[in-house]
C-alpha cells in the first residue's frame, strides 16, 4: 500500500531546534503535514484532540511528561494505540531501547542522526516512498 | 580541654597547631606538660577513674579535638560559603549562556540554511541534488545544538550536587546544628523511568544505530 506522502505527523522535542531540524528533513522527504509539540503532555492533548495523525516522532528526555510515558499512554488508549511511534533520542542504553520496546515502540533512532537513517526507519514503519 | 593543659607527647604536638602558640624552650614545655598532667590526673579523679590508661584515651582524644579545630580553620580559609554562593552560580550561568548562544546561531545557519533550500526547490538537475543534499547535512549537523545542550544541562546537574556536598562541608564544620538534607542513595533494583534519564552517552561508549538495529531486531 502506497504512503500517504500528506499524512500528518507529530513530531514532539523540548528542543525548539531539533523540531525545526525535523520538520525540514521530513520536509525534503515530501511529508510536508507537520504539527509540533514540546513535551509529551502537550503531545497527548493534540492526539486526542486531533484524530487524524497518522504517525509521531517523539525525544524521550522531556518535562512534564517523557516520550515513554507518552508512548505508554498512546499504546494504553484504544483509539491511538496503533499510532507508528518513533523515539529520536540521545539516550542510548540498551535499557532505553528495550523498555521502550516493551512499551510498543514502531523504531528507535539515536541521536546524533543522518537524514539516511531517518528516512531508513520511515520506510521501516511507513513502507517505501 | 584547653590544649595548653593537654599531658601526653601527642598533646604538645598538636599544641603547635594553635596559631596562638608561642615557642616554648624544652623546660617550658616539660613545666607544661606536668601542669598539664597534674590537671588531667585531677579531671580523671573527679570522674571516679584511676586507671593510667584513661589519660592516653583524654590524650589521643586531645589531639583529635585539635585535628577537627584544625580541619575547620582551614575549610573555612577556603571560603566554602564563596564557592557556594558565587563560584557555582556563576559556571551555572555561564553554561546556561553557552546553551543560548549555540542556540542562536544554530538558528541563524539553518535560517540561511532554508534560504538556500528554497531557491535550489526552483533548480533541477545534477547541482541542484548536490545542493539539497548539502542542505540536509547542514540540519544534520545542526543537531549538535541538542546534543551541547543535554551535556552542559548534565554538568549543571553535577554542579548542584556539588553545591549541595559543599553545603554539607559546611554545615558540618559550622557550631549551627543545622543538617544538611542528604540525597537518597539509589536503589538499583529495578530500572525506573528516572533511572533511564541519562542524556547523551560519552562517544566511547554510547551506542551507535547499527547496535541499536541490533537490539531492536533481537525482540523479533
Amino acid at each position: 500500500m502506497a504512503v500517504d506522502m500528506n499524512m500528518k505527523i507529530l513530531i514532539v522535542d523540548d528542543y525548539k531546534t531539533m523540531l525545526r531540524i525535523l520538520r525540514n528533513l521530513l520536509k525534503q522527504l515530501n511529508f510536508n503535514n507537520v504539527e509540533e509539540a514540546t513535551d509529551g503532555s502537550m503531545a497527548l492533548d493534540m492526539l486526542k484532540e486531533q484524530s487524524d495523525f497518522g504517525m509521531v516522532i517523539s525525544d524521550w528526555n522531556m518535562e512534564p511528561m517523557t516520550g515513554i510515558q507518552l508512548l505508554r499512554e498512546v499504546r494504553g488508549d484504544d483509539k491511538l494505540k496503533p499510532l507508528p511511534f518513533i523515539m529520536i533520542t540521545a539516550e542510548s542504553k540498551s535499557e532505553n531501547v528495550i523498555a521502550a520496546k516493551e512499551a510498543g515502540v514502531s523504531n528507535y533512532i539515536v541521536k546524533p542522526f543522518n537524514a539516511e537513517t531517518l528516512k531508513a526507519k520511515l520506510v521501516s514503519v511507513l513502507g517505501d516512498f | 580541654m584547653p590544649a595548653a593543659k593537654t599531658p601526653a607527647k601527642k598533646g604538645a604536638k598538636s599544641r603547635k597547631a594553635v596559631p596562638k602558640a608561642k615557642p616554648k624552650t624544652n623546660a617550658k614545655r616539660k613545666a607544661s606538660a606536668s601542669k598539664a598532667v597534674k590537671v588531667v590526673k585531677k579531671v580523671v579523679k573527679s570522674t571516679g577513674s584511676k586507671a593510667p590508661s584513661e589519660y592516653k584515651l583524654f590524650s589521643e582524644l586531645e589531639v583529635l579535638a585539635d585535628f577537627i579545630k584544625k580541619a575547620r580553620t582551614d575549610i573555612a580559609a577556603l571560603n566554602p560559603d564563596e564557592v557556594k554562593d558565587d563560584f557555582l552560580p556563576t559556571a551555572a550561568d555561564e553554561l546556561d549562556a553557552i546553551v543560548a548562544a549555540t542556540a542562536d546561531a544554530t538558528n541563524a545557519i539553518m535560517d540561511a540554511t532554508e534560504i538556500i533550500e528554497d531557491v535550489t526547490s526552483g533548480l533541477e538537475g545534477e547541482a541542484a541534488d548536490k545542493m539539497m543534499m548539502a542542505t540536509s547535512g547542514i540540519y544534520e549537523a545542526c543537531g549538535f545544538q541538542d546534543i551541547t545542550g543535554q551535556r552542559i544541562s548534565k554538568v549543571v546537574s553535577t554542579l548542584q550536587d556539588i553545591e549541595l556536598k559543599v553545603d554539607s562541608l559546611i554545615s558540618a564544620f559550622s557550631d549551627g546544628k543545622k543538617t544538611p538534607a542528604r540525597k537518597k542513595a539509589k536503589k538499583k533494583k529495578e530500572v525506573t523511568d528516572e533511572d533511564l534519564l541519562n542524556g547523551p552517552q560519552a562517544t566511547d561508549k554510547a551506542k551507535s544505530q547499527a547496535e541499536i538495529n541490533d537490539l531492536l531486531a533481537s525482540f523479533d
